[in-house]
């Protein structure tokens, strides 16, 4: 029985400059932000990234890690724009692979069949394929002759994921609503990185959800990391909601350059322990 | 009645373009969409189904941000089954739109260095291409209303060619000023009616290219119990603040 239980700062140390990350979650709901928060601290760079984007994004740009996105949004939910993610495509300084979300997933699902494509109708006469470099279609071989965009496999160097509960051989969970594509994210991936709310025994994991929220089976997980609050600022429910009064201060801080300073001191530049105790001291009333 | 305002009417007339619709998925972006679809629900289209704007499908009609026990579940995954199966009408927002329905939610400018970042173009391809589309634009200008849209995100019908127009359904654009189809000469944008009190040249001086305007109509007014039921869906009147009087 392998016990894949490992330290945020071990994630880390396996991923490399120039990876392909997929970061799992939707918009500003479950992202593995003590994750994202550890690659800000680390000294990766280089990284294409693969999300339906939130302020992993936005995060991850404000510190000159990305340099290249797959995306098809980039919102906060409740802020429609994330403020660092406009800075940074204004300024130019990330390449972009801009497609429909629904592309997104066809390319995640084909890349977790080992397929080279999946057609789809999405994209078709739009600006998509204007700005996608070697984005192609492909006829169908059947009577319909139709033309679709063949959209490439997403493949992932690594995949990191945040759920409700895990055990430490990384059976997880999600308890909320919706599993997002967390399941595709870790298929489509090398190394897959699951962070959690909490590491409990397998029988626990199985008695804390019906069977059909059983989304990940350990052979898709080689590591799993025990991160309380861990998705904060972004929404984890039924475990927490999105802590919109720290969204708002984390927009409102990319407007102005001493403000983000102080932002990225007082929350970043210490480890996930200095985080959580500072967003817990009131500094965001 | 005298106290009908601006924002009812727009209300009504975005309840009036699920008129046909049936029992397929009503998915209005942003708060007036939301209204005009519960009123149609509660008036003339019965069989719509609406979700919570998470992962659920809700069995009643509640206020805006009220909650109603459930139907059905519908988490994001199966919402891309439902675009690609086609059971869905879409009501999107559009930074930018043009004479064909070409509509932008992507960005301003050259894309590699965009002079404004917005969301991208979220679904905007593969709902075009796939169901009913409708747009709803809160203060009709002619920077939304411009000859040529930056980053082609929902597609128009000049660009509908080929399987981008097997099921391709540009339906209607709902403004604070005017109702407006795709019927002129090539689906050219044609003014299908303006609102109570708005004269045509107001919309034509605020639309950028050229707009067909050969029969024009006016926006027909709620009935009372539309009314009624717009201050029970919208007690707080967030359509006011969407659309001032």
């Amino acid at each position: 029985m392998s016990d894949k239980r490992i330290s945020i700062d071990d994630v880390v140390d396996q991923l490399s400059d120039g990876m392909t990350i997929g970061i799992g979650g939707w918009g500003s709901r479950r992202k593995p932000m003590a994750l994202v928060r550890a690659i800000l601290r680390s000294s990766l760079t280089d990284l294409t990234l693969v999300s339906f984007g939130g302020p992993d994004v936005g995060l991850l740009c404000s510190a000159g890690k990305v340099s290249e996105l797959v995306f098809g949004f980039v919102s906060l939910d409740s802020v429609p724009y994330d403020p660092w993610f406009a800075r940074v495509r204004t300024e130019g300084a990330i390449k972009t692979r801009e497609v429909d979300e629904g592309m997104v997933v066809a390319g995640l699902r084909a890349a977790a069949q080992r397929l080279p494509f999946l057609p789809i109708r999405a994209g078709l006469g739009s600006d998509v394929p204007t700005y996608y470099d070697g984005l192609k279609t492909v006829v169908s071989p059947y009577a319909d002759g139709e033309e679709l965009i063949a959209m490439p496999a997403l493949k992932l160097d690594a995949a990191l994921v945040h759920l409700n509960r895990a055990d430490a051989r990384g059976n997880a969970i999600y308890t909320g609503p919706d599993p997002y594509f967390d399941d595709l994210f870790c298929l489509a991936a090398t190394k897959r990185f699951v962070s959690c709310e909490q590491i409990v025994e397998t029988a626990d994991l199985v008695a804390a959800a019906p069977p059909q929220a059983m989304l990940l089976n350990r052979m898709m997980v080689d590591g799993v990391i025990e991160t309380p609050n861990g998705a904060h600022f972004t929404s984890c429910v039924p475990d927490y909601n999105r802590d919109e009064a720290f969204q708002k201060e984390y927009a409102t801080a990319v407007g102005d350059v001493d403000a983000w300073a102080a932002f990225a001191a007082r929350y970043l530049e210490g480890d996930e322990a200095s985080y959580q105790a500072a967003i817990k001291t009131g500094a965001t009333a | 009645m005298n106290d009908i305002t601006r924002a009812d009417v727009c209300a009504v007339a975005i309840a009036d373009l699920f008129l046909t619709d049936g029992e397929i998925l009503a998915s209005p972006m942003g708060t007036m969409p939301m209204i005009g679809a519960r009123l149609a629900r509660l008036t003339t289209s019965p069989d719509l189904l609406i979700s919570d704007g998470e992962a659920f499908l809700l069995a009643e009609t509640p206020a805006i941000g009220a909650s109603s026990p459930i139907e059905g579940w519908l988490p994001y995954r199966k919402v891309f089954d439902v675009v690609a199966n086609g059971t869905r009408h879409v009501i999107m927002g559009a930074n930018q739109i043009d004479r064909y329905g070409n509509q932008n939610i992507s960005c301003f400018g050259p894309h590699d260095k965009p002079t404004r970042q917005m969301f991208g173009v979220r679904g905007g391809p593969g709902n075009t291409a796939n169901h009913r589309t409708s747009y709803w634009v809160p203060k009709h200008s002619a920077r939304v209303f411009v000859d040529a849209v930056d980053m082609v995100s929902g597609v128009g019908y000049d660009r509908a060619v080929g399987s981008a127009g097997k099921f391709h359904d540009v339906h209607r654009v709902v403004t604070n000023l005017a109702v407006l189809d795709f019927g002129g000469t090539d689906h050219a944008m044609r003014l299908v009616s303006v609102h109570p009190g708005v004269e045509v040249d107001e919309v034509v001086e605020n639309t950028s290219f050229e707009l067909d305007t050969s029969n024009v109509g006016i926006t027909r007014l709620p009935t009372d119990e539309e009314l009624r039921l717009l201050d029970v869906i919208d007690p707080k009147g967030f359509r006011g603040k969407e659309v001032p009087s």
